[in-house]
């Protein structure tokens, strides 16, 4: 790499600094090609920018609003809290950081499940979110996702799991590890009862989530450059001392590893996940 | 030569000590006698002292000793008969997980484990117990020809995790390990693991979703390790000491949590130097649950599987 390059790259580096200082956040600055975009016409084009085709990061509403019928999203076990059992205290005591999280996102946890429509076709749905503590698997998450699977189980409709996590949360200890088990166990069920399910992987899924649920789909979708790996790159750069190639890691780099289906852009994303419900769905077989 | 712990090294010092006492003493002199027999008392309290006062930080050091038992001498010692069998049938064989076939007091059992060396030479050929994508593959081949031919399954658990590289990363890590946790979960043969030394994270639970849990008494089980834990959550990876009191990783912590069936004691101070007993006590569990297991329909092992782990977690409703 050229200093100029290396130079335009820096330039390029997604920070928080890059958040234009206009009042009212009508305007925000691509991480990735730096282009100025109007937040309107990102909201319209599913937050990918139109420049560079950079897929932003979304909340659980967001991916709702974009990829599913309209009001058809009931919640189920929105009243699971998560709990500080073994009072951990690192730079931050555990609780606190809970308290923070809520605060913020208005939710009780990183992860949201129910059931929604797809073109009128029901399906089970989770939707981790990132912007909640990483988006880290303790034993709520485990245990939601549980519960939507189990509920899958139970009603046969598909499931769709959107995976967008750092991996266990270390907060949480042991039992924050066992959830992979946890989870993991209750998708033998769902393959049993040959009910169809598909994940789409987004930025990042990372660690014990994706070495647990993430990568046991049927049909495995990523979002465009996201992160999907087992170790994070850093520790990877660590071990093995060597920067790591560019595009490592990264959905396309999966794709040619054989490790998802396919790399799909949000605006496509609703008409793929009804098709492949639709089609790998027993059910609709005997309804023709 | 058995590698010394900081922490042994006063204990260590009063017994050489002793020792150049006793030359010293040959000649008679009933004062020397006694000077000691006072410091061979002072090093036995110190002993206790120690040993029985260790920090979580200091059982990881012994978890991780480099003359602690490791599985293939494990499962020779523990087997009358062991036949090793290698290779995940799609890429190569990983020397970072062992396997085979054996038998323990007559019962045929399939037996998988993580292999560390116990010198560097060793240690790198085994990648220090740091599998790839295609150990964890060999280990469920195993696992699944052992359903085939309805045998239990043991695993012995001993990694600090599954090995963060690039042929790990492309050929599916994560994958791997998932695939695993699913199977296991699904195998209607019982599956009882130890863990031997350091459980890392996926990586340990990878070979570990069984139907009994048990940890050697200086074993750790850890959702990462405290120098991970350290310089990821306290920013500072010299207080993974601290790191690992507050993740709760020793065979009592686990055994509090719930996810230990049981501990198996070890001699004060580890089983570095005494490998036998410890596979006798080690032998003597796996025949007492197989036995119980024989009475057990296949369904229920599996169902007994799933409700243990579904059950994992505390959360308020
Ligand atoms: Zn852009």
């Amino acid at each position: 790499m050229s200093i100029i390059d290396w130079f335009a790259k820096k330039q390029k580096a997604p920070s928080k600094a890059e958040r234009l200082n206009i009042p009212g956040d009508l305007w925000i600055k691509c991480p990735s090609c730096s282009e100025v975009l109007f937040t309107k016409d990102l909201e319209v084009n599913y937050k990918v920018c139109n420049h560079c085709n950079f897929h932003f990061r979304l909340s659980p509403e967001e991916r709702l609003l974009y990829l599913f019928d309209k009001n058809s999203f009931v919640e189920s076990d929105s009243n699971l809290k998560p709990i500080d059992f073994l009072k951990f205290k690192d730079t931050q005591q555990y609780s606190s950081r809970i308290k923070n999280a809520q605060q913020k996102s208005k939710k009780h946890e990183a992860v949201t499940i129910g059931q929604a429509s797809i073109n009128n076709k029901m399906v089970n749905l989770a939707i981790m979110d990132f912007f909640f503590l990483g988006g880290s698997m303790g034993s709520v998450v485990g245990e939601k996702i549980t519960k939507i699977i189990e509920a899958a189980v139970e009603n046969q409709h598909p499931l769709i799991i959107f995976t967008m996590s750092g991996g266990a949360r270390m907060q949480e200890g042991l039992l924050s590890l066992m959830q992979m088990a946890k989870t993991s166990s209750a998708l033998a069920l769902l393959s049993e009862k040959k009910v169809p399910y598909i994940t789409v992987l987004c930025d990042p899924t990372t660690g014990g989530t994706s070495a647990s649920f993430a990568m046991l789909g049927d049909i495995q979708i990523a979002e465009p450059g996201a992160l999907i790996s087992f170790a994070g790159p850093r520790v990877i750069e660590q071990t093995i001392r060597q920067k790591l190639p560019d595009g490592f890691q990264k959905s396309e780099f999966l794709l040619e590893h054989g490790m998802v289906d396919m790399v799909t852009s949000r605006p496509d994303l609703k008409e793929i996940l009804f098709d492949l419900v639709t089609l790998l769905d027993p059910r609709e077989e005997v309804k023709k | 030569m058995t590698k010394i712990l900081e922490f042994e090294k006063p204990i260590v010092e009063l017994y050489e000590k002793i020792e150049q006492l006793k030359a010293l003493s040959k000649s008679g002199n009933i004062e020397l006698e006694k000077e000691i027999q006072r410091i061979e008392k002072r090093a036995k309290k110190l002993k206790m002292d120690i040993y029985s006062n260790l920090s979580p930080h200091q059982i990881v050091q012994i978890a991780r000793h480099p003359n602690r038992p490791d599985s293939s001498s494990l499962f020779r010692l523990i087997c009358e008969k062991f036949i090793p069998l290698h290779g995940d049938r799609q890429f190569r064989d990983d020397p970072s997980i062992v396997g085979g076939i054996g038998t323990i007091k007559g019962q045929r059992v399939i037996l998988i484990g993580h292999q560390k060396g116990h010198d560097t030479k060793e240690n790198i050929y085994r990648n220090f117990g740091m599998p790839h994508p295609e150990g964890y593959r060999k280990a469920l081949r195993l696992m699944e020809m052992a359903q085939k031919f309805s045998i239990p399954i043991v695993t012995f658990i001993d990694t600090p995790g599954a090995y963060p590289g690039l042929g790990a990363e492309e050929r599916g890590q994560a994958e791997a390990i998932a695939r695993n946790l699913r199977e296991m979960s699904s195998m209607t043969v019982p599956i009882i693991s130890f863990v031997i030394g350091e459980g890392g994270s996926g990586g340990a639970l990878a070979i570990g979703v069984s139907n009994k849990l048990y940890m050697l008494e200086y074993s750790v089980y850890s959702v990462i390790s405290p120098e991970g834990c350290a310089s990821i959550l306290f920013r500072d990876a010299k207080k993974a000491d601290e790191a690992s009191k507050s993740l709760k990783i020793t065979s009592v912590d686990v055994m509090g949590l719930g996810i230990a069936d049981g501990v198996i004691p070890e001699p004060m101070g580890g089983s570095h130097n005494d490998w036998k007993n410890l596979s006798k006590d080690m032998k003597k569990q796996i025949v007492s649950d197989l036995k119980n297991y024989k009475l057990i329909k296949p369904e229920a092992i599996r169902q007994e599987r799933y409700k243990k782990f579904r059950e994992m977690g505390e959360f308020q409703v």
